[in-house]
């Protein structure tokens, strides 16, 4: 057997087909440290369409693992329709005051044009010149907030709940405008060269609404919607819990899915079987404070759990790195990963 | 001691059933003082659901309803200005430099429900709820955070109120605390909860042990 032959894309693409790969697929969720790499503000790089594209290709040449995201933040779907967007110097921006007051705003609502609204218009870019660089090579993952999760920053989450235990038509409204709007906005990414799209839908989990609810709104939504993409999807529910879904989960068209590090991985690689990948689920927020010994230790367990039998990629539980996570801990968990992440994975890991 | 009704209020609750959960409370209280009602059947079963949450047994979306049912239906037994309600410790809740304000409803209901009064500072800035904590002479401050960088902030805040000569208890929650159990430590606070009824407990042993030691 020769070592390493296979390029990121073949090894991660085998890894889906639920066969080992040549090494654990590490899937780094950086989307907010391209800004150090070139010494900017946030608020400045996610203005720039190229400067985002440049951060990715820096942080693929620092760290050489299997991702590139040309995501910058879930509130671009609201500042497409007008909405704020509040940025902090050290952390995401986020949404500011909901765009939708109640169900006559939501009637009101019109389509976005995805190619022509400058913010997603510079996400699209970015992922242009990424498949230009690295296309065909390294995955390029392209992002959407599903039609069921992005109401919580539309209306906020009070309203939105409010609004999900109403019974009110608005909801269905809703839920056909975003859904177009999400169907739109993940092929447009695909056309502009990303590989996949991850369906970010949170709402969808048990840890926020219960099970028999999900099964008439978020499932058949998430199945409806993913049928419509086209190209491969995984879906996240941004560490938010799977375990009592997944078999609901694995009828919604999606090949992947994010585990939260709340779960045990090893039950949910077993409750998964070989109907989904599983993503995850190191904890972002612990890598922001343990030390690189502490991270390391935290891969190895993650690799011993889930990695044998392959359907299996190393990333974070949420499906973004925080940007207080140090270089030098985000080293030691691609160092740890290559070194505990070959296959087949050591029994006595 | 808990009212024999607390596993059908826990029940009426969780299936977001208002008129059955008003009943409940109607059988409970029955004739007696209001506030013995409330600990003895709403407490149990709000800190019930809240557990179970915890666990992963029940979601967030009925952590909420229990709590606005429950704080709707003691407002009638309890209203605002009746002089049962507990004001001590002096309390008072806000969001820390974030956005996210459902934690804070949902912890501001849960306590309401449970017989308590406090002030809500809505979303703040560091300087204004340094100003406002120490104005008020607030003894119990709850902070609810739902980015990291907000939950990282509360080490700024727990230093500016020791600064200021207070002895305030900063008592933090939100999901970057509740997904990594010692983040409370790092930033100073006097303590967690892990879900939104553990506010009531750490109201209440302000009360056993009159705020006296850090
Ligand atoms: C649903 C969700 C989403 C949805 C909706 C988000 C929203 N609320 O606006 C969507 C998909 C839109 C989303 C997007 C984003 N998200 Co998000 N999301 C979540 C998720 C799954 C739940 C968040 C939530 O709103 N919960 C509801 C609140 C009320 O729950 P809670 O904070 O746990 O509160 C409970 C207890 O903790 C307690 N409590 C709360 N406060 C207090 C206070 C006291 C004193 C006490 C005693 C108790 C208490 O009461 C509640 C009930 O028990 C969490 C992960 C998770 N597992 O929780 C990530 C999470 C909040 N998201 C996160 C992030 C970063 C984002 C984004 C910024 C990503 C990006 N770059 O765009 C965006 C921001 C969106 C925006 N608003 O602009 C991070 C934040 C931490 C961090 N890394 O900085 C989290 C924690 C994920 C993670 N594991 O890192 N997200």
């Amino acid at each position: 057997m020769t070592s390493a032959t296979l390029s990121s894309l073949d090894n991660l693409l085998r890894t889906l087909e639920h066969r080992e790969p040549e090494r654990v697929p590490l899937i780094l969720m950086l989307t907010m440290h391209g800004a150090k790499e070139l010494g900017m503000e946030l608020r400045e790089y996610y203005a720039r369409a190229d400067c985002v594209a440049e951060g990715q290709l820096a942080l693929q040449e620092r760290y050489r693992h299997d991702v590139a995201v040309a995501f910058g933040y879930a509130a671009a779907e609201v500042e497409a329709r007008g909405g704020d967007v509040v940025f902090r110097p050290n952390g995401p921006p986020v949404a500011g005051r909901p765009i939708l007051s109640g169900p006559e705003d939501i009637r009101a609502m019109a389509q976005v044009d995805v190619q022509n609204t400058p913010c997603l218009a510079r996400v699209l870019d970015s992922t242009r010149m990424l498949a230009d660089a690295i296309g065909g090579q390294i995955l390029i993952v392209g992002i959407v907030v599903s039609p069921f999760s992005a109401p919580v920053m539309q209306l906020g989450f009070e309203a939105y709940l409010d609004l999900l235990h109403s019974g009110d038509p608005a909801f269905d409204r809703l839920m056909e405008i975003n859904q177009r709007f999400c169907i739109d906005w993940a092929n447009a990414q695909l056309a502009a060269g990303a590989n996949a799209i991850c369906y970010f839908d949170p709402l969808s989990s048990t840890t926020m609404l219960p099970l028999e609810k999900l099964r008439d709104t978020g499932f058949p939504i998430a199945r409806a919607t993913i049928a419509e993409i086209n190209g491969p999807a995984g879906i996240h529910l941004a560490s938010g819990r799977v375990l009592p879904s997944v078999d609901d989960l694995a009828t919604t068209g999606a090949a992947m899915i994010g585990v939260s590090a709340l779960e045990d991985l090893s039950e949910v690689k077993a409750a998964c079987g070989d109907r989904l990948a599983v993503l995850g689920n190191l904890n972002g927020i612990e890598l922001a404070r343990c030390s690189p010994e502490g991270a390391r230790e935290m891969v190895r367990e993650t690799i011993r759990k889930g990695a044998p039998g392959g359907g299996f990629l190393l990333s974070d539980n949420h499906g973004e790195i925080p940007y207080q996570v140090s270089d030098e801990v985000l080293r030691a968990v691609v160092e740890a990963g290559r070194e505990y992440g070959r296959y087949p994975i050591r029994e006595d890991l | 001691m808990q009212s024999p009704h607390v596993d059908e209020l826990t029940d009426a609750l969780l299936a977001m059933d208002r008129v059955r959960a008003s009943e409940c409370m109607k059988s409970a209280v029955n004739g007696g003082p209001p506030l013995q009602g409330v600990e003895t059947l709403v407490v149990p079963a709000l800190d019930r659901i809240g557990e179970m949450w915890a666990e992963g047994g029940v979601a967030l979306s009925q952590v909420y309803m229990s709590g606005r049912i429950c704080e709707e239906l003691v407002d009638q037994i309890l209203p605002p200005a009746s002089p049962s309600r507990k004001r001590q410790p002096r309390m008072a809740i806000a969001v820390l430099e974030d956005q996210h304000l459902l934690g804070k409803r949902i912890v501001y209901a849960i306590l309401r429900a449970s017989g308590y009064e406090l002030e809500d500072y809505g979303a703040v800035e560091l300087d204004t709820l340094v100003t406002r904590a120490l104005d008020d002479d607030i003894e119990l401050l709850l902070v609810s955070t739902l980015m990291l960088p907000a939950a990282l902030r509360v080490a700024d805040l727990v230093s500016a109120l020791k600064e200021a000569g207070s002895d305030c208890r900063v008592v933090v929650g939100g999901a970057p605390f509740t997904l990594t159990e010692d983040l409370w430590k790092d930033v100073g606070a006097y303590a967690m909860g892990a879900t939104a009824t553990d506010a009531i407990e750490l109201a209440s042993a302000w009360r056993d042990d009159g705020g006296g030691q850090q």
